[in-house]
């Protein structure tokens, strides 16, 4: 057998980061779980990740050592607190690459981020001397794909709903692509938002943006982008990026529920209305009327999740100890090898990228005509926990003509084995339907 | 777990060859006729239930849908036991199923009474399958109402 050298000067796969899954897996204490009978094969990571120890730790710290309100007290504890909440901030700016701290929004999770910008439209809407860019009405357009997760369908629908502005997207191809053929009809002069996912949740597919932005860019709309499956995957920098704002949530990166971000930049969010009313988001308040904290405050009213946050910032240093691109490399090779273990299952029609190509490690299929619920009821009594269903992705359901699908995700702590382990119980399922 | 106590050979056997299948006109002109149509919004699944009476007989209770094993094992079970019923009896029997469905795998069926549907004792032990299989026979209540048939008295605690 003959091997073949890479050039120098090419990229070598040796350059590529790497760790020890093994010792990984050791941080998990839910991975030495047992599921009915079976060593635990947590396939749904797309759905929420498993914490670590040391963001455990941290939130438990937090709770029995430096638990206080924050950005109120003058006492120890309560500044404990709001540096520890405040430093989690700065962490996540850093992750992300922020320009700056005050960019972070801290959130409940990726649907309350988008939700927020969808009601300052709202909001803007109803003030003559609000900002231009976020005012909204008739004969304006925001523009989505068919391959959104419903909490970024719904928002902008309902903010049609009350602007009268109109709602367009995207269509999906038969590889589960995003449909850029109609760009410069979709995005237009009349485009004030553009809010697109990044990584799918029910295809897998990662949406390469360049050339909507170059778009959005000329005919002076904003951009959104939904980070959920990404920013836990693969590195994310939000100056390369280039987007407007960017969600995503907590719990899929190692971090707690209930805690999520919006990042937007400087000067769009100091341009937005507030939409929560409260505590923490004033300036001053008199019973005549109020005026607003700058942002990042301005969009957190009341008293924020701070262990939530907290913790959050523990599963960011967390991931960045591992290293984002070896993450994301070895969540590559994982693709690549359960295409190809899942190709040989018969009957097994993938939706989306058949290719570890532009794609993640989140693989919807069909197993001939087995209803989804069936299918991860039979893995599920092998300890296979894949997730079933529309995925809040009704409309992908729809574009590919089934009612559901079952889908296998994979993480930093997936091994081969797991995808073995899946491949052996879609064969189970098989006999029992047969 | 014992996936042969959820997927019993009785619930495989009425979904691979399910009885009754296809939404029918009533074969009595005389009979009102009511449908209702009832989907599981987690999963999808959809059926539709058509019930032809006469007020005192339940002359068909045909259905059409799609879905998991459980849901559509369940329609066919539900269209084999109730089919040419009294309504007073077949609202005993719809009864009889909601209770073994709400009874978490503590309640034991009787066979007289639920024929086939004691297949589904399994199911209750699955609060996630339970809706499946329930959602025939919550599609059959809203169709016998509209069909002019009384409802059961008992509303399930899902």
């Amino acid at each position: 057998m003959t091997t073949i050298a890479i050039p120098p000067g090419m990229p070598q796969y040796d350059e590529v980061p790497r760790y020890d899954v093994a010792a990984v897996r050791a941080d998990f204490p839910i991975l030495d779980r047992e599921i009915n009978g079976h060593p635990l094969v947590y396939l749904d990571s797309a759905n929420t990740s498993h914490k670590p120890r040391q963001v455990l730790d941290v939130l438990a710290e937090h709770y029995a050592r430096h638990n206080a309100n924050v950005s109120r007290s003058v006492h120890t504890l309560g500044t404990e607190a709001t540096e520890a909440y405040e430093g989690a901030r700065a962490k996540i700016a850093a992750f992300i690459n922020a320009p700056s701290v005050d960019e972070v929004v801290f959130t409940k999770n990726s649907t309350e981020a988008i939700n927020i910008v969808a009601y300052a439209f709202s909001n803007a809407s109803l003030r003559p001397d609000a900002d231009p860019r976020f005012r909204l009405g008739p004969g304006d357009e925001i523009v989505i794909s068919e391959m959104e997760h419903h909490s970024n369908i719904v928002p902008w629908q309902l903010l049609a709903e009350r602007t009268g502005a109109t709602l367009r997207w995207f269509p999906v191809t038969d590889h589960g692509r995003l449909d850029e053929s109609g760009l410069t009809d979709l995005v237009n002069e009349r485009t004030k938002i553009v809010s697109l996912v990044h990584m799918s949740n029910i295809l897998g597919t990662v949406n390469a943006t360049s050339r909507i932005t170059a778009r959005v860019r000329e005919v002076g709309a904003l951009l959104l982008l939904d980070c959920s499956q990404s920013v836990p995957h693969m590195p994310i920098d939000v100056v390369d990026l280039d987007a407007d704002f960017i969600v995503f949530t907590g719990h899929k990166m190692c971090g707690p529920t209930g805690i999520g971000v919006l990042w937007g930049r400087t000067d769009l969010l100091a341009a937005m209305p507030p939409v929560l009313g409260g505590g923490s988001m004033i300036e001053t308040v008199t019973m005549g009327g109020s005026t607003y904290a700058a942002p990042p405050a301005r969009f957190e009213a009341g008293t924020p999740p701070i262990a939530e946050a907290v913790a959050l910032g523990a599963a960011v240093d967390y991931l960045t100890s591992i290293g984002m691109r070896a993450i994301q490399w070895h969540e590559k090779q994982l693709t690549a090898y359960a295409l190809d273990a899942l190709g040989t299952v018969p009957g097994l029609r993938i939706f989306g990228p058949e290719v570890p190509v532009g794609r993640g490690g989140t693989i919807s299929f069909a197993l001939g005509d087995v209803h989804p619920h069936d299918v991860g009821q039979v893995l599920d009594s092998l300890g296979v926990q894949v997730r079933v269903g529309h995925h809040c992705a009704r409309p992908v359901c729809t574009r590919f003509g089934v009612p559901a699908t079952t889908r296998a995700s994979c993480y930093l702590y997936t091994t081969t084995e797991e995808i073995d382990a899946l491949v052996a119980g879609l064969e189970r399922v098989r006999k029992v339907f047969r | 777990m014992q996936l042969e106590s959820l997927y019993q050979e009785i619930i495989l056997d009425h979904y691979k060859h399910p009885h009754g299948r296809g939404l029918r006109d009533a074969a009595d002109p005389a009979d009102q006729v009511g449908e209702a149509h009832h989907v599981n919004p987690t999963c999808g699944d959809e059926v539709t239930v058509r019930v032809a009476s006469d007020g005192e007989t339940l002359h068909d209770v045909s259905y059409d849908g799609m879905g998991c094993s459980i849901s559509q094992a369940s329609a066919s079970v539900l269209h084999e036991l109730l089919t040419g019923r009294g309504a007073a009896e077949a609202f005993e029997v719809h009864e009889a199923f909601l209770a073994l469905m709400s009874g978490r795998g503590q309640v034991t069926p009787d066979e007289d009474v639920l024929g086939d549907g004691v297949a589904f004792e399994g199911v209750a032990r699955y609060p996630a399958r339970v809706k499946c299989a329930l959602l025939p026979w919550m599609a059959f209540k809203d169709a016998a109402a509209r069909a002019g048939v009384g409802a059961s008295p008992t509303e399930v605690k899902a």
